[in-house]
């Protein structure tokens, strides 16, 4: 009867670590997937999309996942495979570095501005 | 002194947004990534066509030659318009052609095959697309030219032309 009891506290446990770590594996998925641009259809991520390009890349990246590949492995697999235009986040690099450094300097010649007016009226 | 500062800022912002629109709106909003560098073939194994059996990428590319793998479906128009120019290149015999059938109806490809002539020396089954994603495919008709070191040298997207014939017989040569 002890025996019994420990193996069924056992099933249950690995069944509840199995299925927690699916969830974590389909959190992991879907955040990817919400990153990554369908190709062929307008304005709409792969996660949205139900064509054949997006649930091949679906495929792809379970299967990636399952493979135990981290989500930045991934994104580089698919911007191998892509360009950069596929990845919704854009790296930094020299196409990109007005996009990422031209709000800093607006943000900062904003600030000039208003200090510059805070003492004028001061 | 103040008024010409402002002048020269909010003319300056008005020519930056007018370039940046100009720019982008002149742009084509379709994407076709590009392939600038060289690549490795994937590794991968996949179905025939014709035996069923399942064949590497270490076999089909085995050869010392140039390689010219085609993703292709039945169902896709531009695949019949673009299958005359394959039959030409298959007869070059500096080049073997691989086809990758590309989510399709099995029945169809081999009856596509059959009634167009067969220009690919294998062809081989992606039923769910992920082995045209491996090669960097997002759609039908693609091909890419493998290059003696097994490097994917250059991507077509959609079907290729007798431009393109020309370009690839000049490569090759």
């Amino acid at each position: 009867m002890k025996i019994l009891r420990i193996f069924m506290i056992l099933f249950l446990f690995i069944g509840f670590s199995q299925s927690k770590s699916n969830e974590k594996n389909d959190e992991l998925k879907n955040k990817i997937l919400k990153n990554i641009r369908c190709l062929i259809c307008q304005g709409q991520s792969v996660y949205d999309s139900e064509s054949e390009f997006a649930s091949s890349i679906k495929l792809i990246v379970d299967r990636k996942i399952n493979e135990g590949l981290k989500e930045e492995l991934i994104f580089e697999f698919l911007r191998e495979k892509y360009g950069d235009w596929v990845i919704y986040d854009p790296i930094l690099n020299k196409k990109t570095y007005i996009l990422w450094l031209l709000p800093l300097l607006l943000f900062l010649l904003g600030g000039a501005i208003m200090r510059k007016k805070l003492k004028f009226t001061n | 002194m103040k008024n010409k500062i402002n002048l020269f800022v909010i003319s300056f912002f008005l020519v930056f947004c007018f370039v940046i629109f100009y720019k982008g709106l002149n742009n084509s909003s379709i994407y076709t990534p590009k392939n600038i560098n060289k690549k490795n073939i994937p590794i991968f194994e996949a179905k025939d066509l014709n035996s069923s059996a399942y064949l590497n990428s270490k076999i089909i590319f085995q050869e010392d030659t140039f390689y010219i793998v085609n993703v292709w479906a039945s169902w896709c128009a531009p695949c019949r318009v673009e299958h005359p120019l394959l039959m030409e290149l298959s007869k070059n015999q500096s080049i073997k052609l691989v086809g990758i059938n590309y989510r399709d109806n099995l029945n169809n490809a081999k009856k596509f095959i059959n009634e167009l002539g067969n220009p690919y020396f294998q062809t081989i089954i992606d039923s769910d697309g992920t082995l045209s994603v491996e090669f960097g495919a997002y759609g039908v008709p693609e091909t890419f030219i493998i290059d003696k070191n097994k490097m994917i040298i250059k991507k077509i997207t959609g079907p290729i032309n007798e431009k393109i014939v020309k370009e690839i017989k000049l490569i090759i040569k």
